[in-house]
């Protein structure tokens, strides 16, 4: 490969920027963070995924200093920041709600944290600046948070957390509050504004599709634990548990019992008087084991004609079908009432495609379109 | 160390000057009437001793034997009672109309009853002593309407107290019920209408029962205060309308018999802590409510 | 657009009527020739007149403003901190104490207020006048201050103060900066309400105030005792006119806050 890929945390050589060691955090009796271990690299796109109240704010506010850790301990570039007050922690936060000082001016906003380190006048002036042309707000410096529109005061309470050139950058569900056009345009403009600063990032989001998009790595939790951390691709095409495949998109999970068919090859039996699956996996199975198959709807061919030469092949009749524009889902209900969902990108126009309801389709996977998983 | 400060201030200022004068009072109810200076014995200078042997509940046996003071409390309580009542009549209506006014009057009416109530009181209490007197406006008119030829005696009865307190607390019942009735949902009322109920059936089946802790807490806010009240009993009250503020001020002020005003004082914050309580509850599940 | 029924345009119109009459006849009177009130003998301002000749009367009102003005600087300082200690505070020792302290004067007697506040100030052997009316008065209506701004600091988006320590103030800043002024208008209703709180007060002035310190409703209550007087209508009036004026402006100026904040609102769908 002649570019260098950004991966720092495959380098053994490389030290983390924060580093979270058997962190634990107590709220009376409620566990909202579990022993985590988490180690996260300067200038990486950190997302933290998971459903509301799995820890990911309690985690982003422990980096803050608005929650104190119960056990175990979070370094900031190799110095414990337990002690530190919020006030004087290197780390910046962009609060969900924005948290924008109502009766200040958009620019009084952005120079509020250059002020309390007695910067001089035009240091400040000039910084202020720099961050209103970084996020294009020039026009509206002297207005109050409440006479610009959603997506100004988003682009405000950005511009305002990087005015100090903060080593960290916490962004709390930073686009939640915006409708969804706009949500997919301020994403790529977020990492636009991550790579021109060099910042570290780190998001917390429960959105998946914005955590893919924007992060170098996602960090996927369930009740304050952390399931998997990968890159999205990694997370998508690898998921490590059923968890984590059935939360990140649209996926098939066939249970069955697993009989080891050759190298790294095995024979899924998963139904009466149906044929088993064949499927490869690098992790071992042995005889007998209860196994998930785990397989993407777009994975899965679906045709009114039985096709060729394929590894994995099964009947059933079409029971609903999702039309997307772009794609089309058909939920394929197979002879011993599974449902099995496939997928199709949508490359001709409707009049000429010629499945629909009830008919009798056949539906077929390489081995190596799924992934088999423990649990 | 700040948040200490913080705390502090204002706690130790509340220790001293609200709970401390309390436990003085309660202290004093249990002591003697003397003619001294200050008029009761013991004091503190006899020693920790002799106050604690000479401390008694005469003052209370005291209350009960005299029959002023009990007949006080109970018509205290009744003309608190009788005037939330005629308070909820008069204010219901008005709320309710200000509920179902047009939205570019609401702002207005919300003055106008916002209005007396940052007014003087003394002032609101005085203007009826000119209405309500025998050569007064409201006699004046009547006579001329040709319906009475004597003047009627209203000023220095009990009938001015209650019409004095109506008019005086009259804001406290408005704003709470009209906050409950602005907040409900007018569809809920022609969803009533809607399965069949008329409009009568439905105010009372409907607006009425979500309405009613605004009701609950306009009534505390009417009686608790209504109980202990003294400025309207001795303006526009009479010889014969007995309050228990009016007489602990004139055991006070009057008679200097400091002991028995506390005890009278001590009796009327235990007869208000049933109503209190009651009222804090009725605003905590409102609160809950509203989460 | 909705209509009144009769029935509720009856009830509006009675209520106000009831509320309002009083104080118009009161009014009324005080342009009144006659010494008599309730004898209308033709238009006169001087009872006017002879209530500013009235030293007595001049003098309480001027203790009654001094009393108010500082007993409610007194008590806006100290209920906003009770309710920044209640709703921010956290839990600390004798908080439940701390809580029932603060509520529990706005609903006391003001005769067993006065009385209780009149036997301590007795056994300290403090003299009682203008200094105990300010005691007295800036301990009930610090109470009232703190339930105004508390009722305004529990709404109040504490994310806003974490954001001022997250850009590096220190915990008095972000009061300062951020806090307060956010809940200025919350704290000045408090300060009103304390000020006229004080100034309406007669029964624990009445306790607390010595022969050295008498305040106009102490003054007022004395006189009206024999019965209604002009001068004191007068004196109505214009207490009447100076509450109106200050109610009005203050409505005024919300719905102009509130009709500017909704064109705020309108520019900003403009600008996005």
């Amino acid at each position: 490969m002649s570019q260098t890929v950004f991966a720092p945390w495959d380098d053994p050589n490389e030290k983390p920027l924060i580093r979270f060691q058997n962190v634990t955090k107590r709220f009376g009796d409620f566990v909202a963070i579990d022993d985590l271990t988490l180690d996260i690299f300067a200038q990486e796109f950190f997302a933290l995924l998971g459903p509301s109240g799995c820890g990911k704010t309690t985690m982003m506010r422990m980096l803050a200093g608005f929650e104190t850790v119960t056990e175990g301990r979070i370094e900031l570039a190799g110095k414990d920041i337990g002690p530190v007050p919020p006030n004087e922690r290197a780390v910046n936060m962009m609060f969900q709600s924005y948290a924008l000082f109502p009766h200040l001016s958009v620019w009084e906003n952005i120079a509020f944290g250059l002020k309390r380190d007695r910067k001089s006048k035009a240091e400040i002036d000039a910084r202020v600046d720099e961050m209103l042309k970084l996020v294009r707000l020039e026009k509206f410096a002297r207005r109050k948070p409440h006479q610009i529109s959603g997506g100004q005061r988003q682009r405000v309470a950005l511009a305002r957390s990087l005015a100090k050139a903060p080593k960290l950058l916490l962004l709390d569900e930073p686009l939640g509050a915006l409708d969804k056009k706009l949500r997919q345009d301020t994403q790529f403009e977020l990492m636009d504004i991550q790579e021109t600063t060099g910042t570290t990032f780190v998001i917390v989001t429960h959105d998946q599709e914005e955590a893919m998009t924007v992060a170098s790595r996602v960090a996927v939790m369930d009740e304050g634990r952390i399931i998997q951390v990968a890159t999205p691709a990694a997370i998508y095409e690898y998921p490590n548990s059923v968890y984590v495949a059935d939360f990140i998109g649209d996926v098939n999970i066939i249970q069955g019992i697993a009989t080891p068919s050759g190298d790294e090859s095995y024979a899924l039996n998963w139904a009466e008087g149906q044929p088993p699956i064949t499927a490869t996996s690098q992790t071992k199975f042995a005889e007998g084991q209860k196994a998930h198959l785990a397989i993407r709807p777009e994975k899965i061919s679906i045709s009114s004609e039985k096709p060729e030469g394929a590894v994995n092949l099964l009947q059933g009749k079409v029971l609903d079908i999702a039309y997307l524009g772009n794609l089309s889902t058909y939920h394929v209900a197979l002879p011993g009432g599974q449902v099995i969902k496939a997928q199709t990108a949508n490359t001709r126009r409707i009049a000429r495609r010629n499945i629909t309801w009830e008919d009798p389709v056949w539906i077929s996977w390489t081995a190596t379109a799924g992934v088999m998983l423990e649990q | 160390m700040r948040r200490a400060a913080l705390i502090l201030v204002p706690y130790v200022w509340l220790l001293v000057l609200f709970l401390a004068p309390f436990l003085i009072v309660l202290k004093i109810s249990l002591s003697d009437a003397a003619l001294a200076i200050p008029p009761y014995a013991p004091t503190l200078k006899d020693g920790i001793a002799a106050l604690i042997r000479e401390l008694d509940f005469e003052n209370f046996v005291f209350l009960t034997e005299d029959d002023l003071y009990w007949k006080a409390y109970l018509s205290s309580l009744r003309i608190a009672l009788i005037s939330t009542v005629l308070t909820l009549m008069v204010g219901y209506p008005i709320a309710y109309g200000m509920a179902k006014a047009p939205d570019e009057w609401r702002a207005t009416l919300m003055m106008l009853v916002i209005l007396p109530f940052w007014t003087s009181f003394l002032i609101r209490v005085y203007a009826w002593m000119g209405i309500l007197s025998n050569e007064g406006l409201l006699n004046q008119l009547l006579t001329w309407l040709g319906l009475i030829s004597e003047p009627l005696i209203i000023l220095n009865t009990t009938t001015a107290v209650y019409i004095g307190i109506v008019y005086t607390y009259l804001p406290f019942m408005i704003l709470p019920i009209y906050a409950a009735l602005d907040r409900l949902d007018a569809s809920l009322d022609e969803a009533a209408q809607d399965l069949g109920c008329t409009r009568t059936q439905a105010f009372w089946l409907v607006t009425i029962p979500l309405s009613r802790n605004g009701i609950v807490a306009g009534s505390f806010l009417v009686f608790i205060p209504a109980l202990g009240e003294f400025v309207i009993p001795s303006l526009l009250g009479g010889s014969g309308t007995l309050m228990i503020g009016k007489v602990l001020w004139e055991e006070f002020f009057n008679n200097r018999d400091w002991p028995v005003a506390s005890a009278v004082a001590v009796i009327l914050l235990l007869i208000l802590v049933v109503p209190i309580v009651l009222f804090q509850r009725n605003q905590q599940k409102q609160q809950e409510a509203e989460q | 657009m909705k209509r009144l029924s009769w029935f509720n345009v009856t009830s509006l119109s009675l209520g106000f009527a009831f509320l309002y009459l009083p104080m118009l006849v009161l009014i009324f009177y005080s342009f009144n020739a006659s010494k008599l009130v309730t004898v209308w003998a033709g238009f006169s301002t001087k009872w006017y007149g002879t209530l500013f000749q009235n030293e007595a009367f001049l003098d309480a009102a001027w203790v009654t403003i001094k009393v108010a003005v500082i007993s409610s600087t007194f008590a806006t300082i100290l209920g906003t901190m009770a309710a920044y200690v209640l709703v921010r505070g956290g839990r600390f020792m004798g908080r439940t104490l701390f809580s029932g302290m603060i509520y529990a004067p706005l609903v006391m007697p003001e005769v067993i207020t006065g009385l209780s506040l009149l036997l301590l100030f007795i056994g300290i052997g403090l003299d009682r006048g203008v200094l105990t009316i300010v005691l007295a008065h800036t301990t009930f209506a610090m109470c009232y201050v703190s339930v105004v701004v508390s009722s305004r600091l529990v709404t109040f988006d504490r994310s806003l103060e974490e954001a001022a320590l997250d850009l590096g103030s220190t915990p008095w800043e972000a009061f300062r900066l951020v806090t307060l002024p956010i809940i200025a208008p919350a704290v000045i209703s408090g300060w009103l309400l304390a000020f006229t709180l004080s100034l309406d007060d007669l029964v624990i002035a009445s306790f607390t105030s010595g022969p050295s310190a008498t305040t106009l409703p102490i003054k007022i209550f004395s006189a009206v005792r024999l019965g209604v007087s002009p001068e004191i209508n007068a004196l109505s009036t214009i207490m009447i006119l100076i509450v109106t004026v200050g109610v009005v402006t203050a409505s005024l100026v919300t719905k102009r806050n509130a009709v500017r904040a909704q064109k705020d609102a309108q520019a900003a769908e403009r600008a996005g």
